[in-house]
């Protein structure tokens, strides 16, 4: 019922494929930048010679190395930024974000514990730990949010939200610091970076991101009745507790799975859903897809500035996505309707 | 038989005073309990006699190397960090009426330290030079955030979002710096994300000891008004109080002393949020509890270093402890908060 009447006059949003065709063409631009440049610069016909090379010579190896590590990029980037997409609108706040609201740093919590009391060591071992984690913070820090009156505003999930990213951080590094040696590789992880990313953990993180790009691509339309409010929802055939729920779910999945192999990452979901809605509306049908690439190309993007301002090393991307991010949160925050006191 | 209501005000008042004095008096003998604690333990325990002889300047073999190098700077720097990052925190709690709102939760102590990280780190500045900076990345976040708060009506709220986004920026900002000067280890993060006492060294304590001897008397002469002002703004001008005069000396002396602790030990987490609500609930509200929760700062960190070196089988860093304890109670806070309506 629902989708027929939203489908009824299919009017696409009057900037869509304008904004479809630059960040198609900034997809373009970053990945070609994500194979040319890092700790060693290669040109196009290095990257080229290496392409059809065989194998054989030095830049193949590079060359190699940073198409997985583009692919993954891409895909973390677009699983963070539909589970930004959801997340947003399930709770009806322009500032969830997996990481503003503590998710990613449950994640981590649990997967720090997996690897240091359970002898796990494989992404493919931990990634239900970090789903376990996402879940479970998710579950806490909306709980927590939601209390009192005007259940769960900006202000008050932001700071259970951060509270809670405290608590779990501090946990983090009390598990990191007996173990110091054994945790130097899940250090780096825990910095948020792809540069780890291998085929292996693209075809783990796969699945996952299939499945919650399905089930938000499937609640979109009911995502959008459920923005008339919740007695229009209902009224228009929307059980709503069911739909927040699924598109609840789907978004921890997303950035739960995309944690547990890449490592906390923040603020891309909050960026990339934002800069979509502000450029073709709120309209969830087109809103989820534009920031699956809207977070893709933030994410790449920044992975490649991250590789060029750490040089010789590289700056994790996640600590380069909260400088970027961070900002937006505090705009955000001085337009926020807060009560005045 | 004469009990009028006048002289039961006054009885009232002479018993809160009392408990006030009380309180205070045993927190001072609790902070300076722990400091001898630090000097004594270690890895090596040393006879008090020897300590003593150290400490008045004799030579002592073993003890003067443990004692005057490593655990006196320890000791002083945990000791005057914690009063300086309490009495701050009061200062804001009390002032904006809000427990919240300390250096700590807006991002006060995070600009801090990114500014005393890129001065040690990156430019090997001195002491001095790192103070400052520090002081001055701190007042710079105040008018930052206070500025970007302010908006059409000013709210604590908004305030609050704010300083945790400036946060965000500044932890990775640090982390960004200590990348590009190769110190990208473990404890070097953890000194300056959540703050600890390792390898603290005597020369840099100088401008922390100056300032908490400066600023402590200046923050008590100035308790009266603050705890006027925290009956609100009309409230304490019709009682005399030139409230913009005072708040601006508050707030600069608060962001000055959290300032120059933090570019010792770094933002040892919780410890200005939690030191004004625990000296409150201790020592009641008869004066301003500047000094208690200078003294429940100090003996936060003190107890949390000892612990952390202590207590595991491991050593901790006192800002990981600190961190645990504090971020329950703040969420505690948040609930009810929450409950009473009051976010």
């Amino acid at each position: 019922m629902v989708s027929s009447f939203m489908e009824r006059g299919r009017i696409y949003p009057k900037t869509f494929f304008p904004v479809l065709l630059l960040f198609l063409a900034l997809l373009l631009l970053g990945v070609i930048a994500s194979i040319l440049f890092g700790a060693r610069s290669l040109s196009l016909q290095e990257v080229l010679g290496g392409l059809f090379s065989g194998g054989e010579l030095y830049e193949s190896s590079v060359v190699q190395k940073r198409i997985v590590r583009t692919v993954f990029a891409l895909c973390c980037g677009a699983a963070l930024g539909i589970a930004g997409a959801l997340m947003q609108s399930v709770t009806r706040n322009p500032l969830a974000d997996p990481a503003i609201l503590g998710v990613n740093n449950g994640a981590a919590f649990f997967v720090v514990c997996g690897v240091a009391f359970f002898q796990m060591n494989t992404a493919r071992e931990y990634i239900w730990f970090a789903l376990a984690g996402a879940l479970l913070t998710a579950m806490f820090v909306l709980g927590i949010g939601s209390m009192g009156r005007g259940g769960a505003s900006p202000l008050k999930l932001v700071l259970a939200g951060a509270a809670t990213s405290a608590a779990l951080s501090s946990l983090v590094t009390a598990v990191l610091i007996p173990r110091l040696n054994a945790m130097e590789e899940f250090r780096f992880w825990q910095a948020g970076s792809v540069g780890a990313g291998t085929w292996d953990s693209f075809y783990l993180l796969l699945p996952f991101l299939v499945v919650g790009t399905i089930a938000a691509v499937i609640s979109a339309p009911a995502l959008n009745a459920l923005a008339l409010g919740d007695e229009t929802a209902t009224g228009l055939g929307v059980r709503t507790a069911f739909l927040r729920y699924v598109a609840a779910l789907a978004g921890v999945i997303l950035c739960g799975a995309t944690t547990a192999v890449a490592g906390p990452i923040g603020f891309v979901g909050l960026l990339s859903a934002h800069v979509i809605r502000a450029l073709i509306g709120p309209d969830l049908r087109y809103l989820i897809p534009m920031s699956a690439l809207a977070g893709a190309v933030i994410l790449t993007v920044s992975d490649v500035a991250g590789r060029l301002i750490g040089r010789p090393g590289e700056l994790e991307v996640g600590v380069l996505t909260a400088f970027i991010g961070a900002p937006l949160l505090i705009i955000l925050a001085v337009k926020a309707k807060v009560r005045a006191t | 038989m004469s009990t009028t209501t006048t002289e039961l005000v006054k009885q009232a008042r002479m018993r809160h005073r009392g408990r006030w004095a009380a309180v205070t008096a045993i927190l001072a003998v609790l902070a300076a309990a722990l400091c001898c604690a630090m000097l004594l333990l270690g890895n090596t325990i040393y006879p008090v006699r020897d300590v003593l002889a150290v400490l008045l300047g004799e030579e002592v073999k073993g003890a003067t190397f443990a004692v005057r190098t490593i655990r006196l700077p320890r000791m002083l720097a945990g000791l005057f960090a914690g009063f300086a990052f309490g009495v701050s925190g009061y200062v804001f709690q009390t002032m904006l009426r809000n427990p919240l709102a300390n250096p700590n939760v807006i991002g006060i102590t995070a600009g801090s330290s990114a500014a005393a990280v890129f001065c040690i780190i990156v430019l090997g500045a001195g002491k001095a030079a790192t103070s400052t900076a520090a002081v001055i990345a701190g007042l710079l976040t105040v008018l930052v955030i206070y500025g970007l708060a302010r908006g059409r009506s000013f709210s604590i709220g908004r305030m609050i979002l704010v300083g945790i986004g400036i946060q965000a920026m500044c932890n990775s900002a640090i982390t960004y710096l200590l990348l590009i000067a190769q110190e990208h280890s473990l404890p070097a993060a953890v000194r300056w994300l959540t703050g600890s006492l390792n390898g603290v060294r005597m020369e840099e304590l100088a401008v922390l000891l100056v300032s908490c001897l400066v600023l402590t008397p200046v923050i008590v002469l100035l308790g009266r008004p603050l705890q006027l002002l925290e009956l609100g703004e009309q409230a304490a001008t019709s009682l005399g109080v030139r409230t913009d005069r005072t708040r601006v000396a508050l707030v600069v002396s608060a962001v000055v002393l959290s300032a120059v602790a933090t570019a010792v030990t770094g933002p040892i987490a919780a410890v200005a949020f939690l030191a004004g609500p625990i000296a409150v609930r201790l020592a009641g509200t008869a004066r301003a509890n500047v000094i208690p929760a200078g003294l429940v700062g100090a003996a936060l960190v003190l107890a949390a270093d000892l612990a952390g070196q202590f207590a595991f089988p491991w050593k901790f860093p006192v800002g990981i402890l600190t961190g645990i304890i504090g971020a329950p109670y703040l969420l505690y806070l948040i609930v009810r908060m929450n409950r009473k309506g009051e976010l």
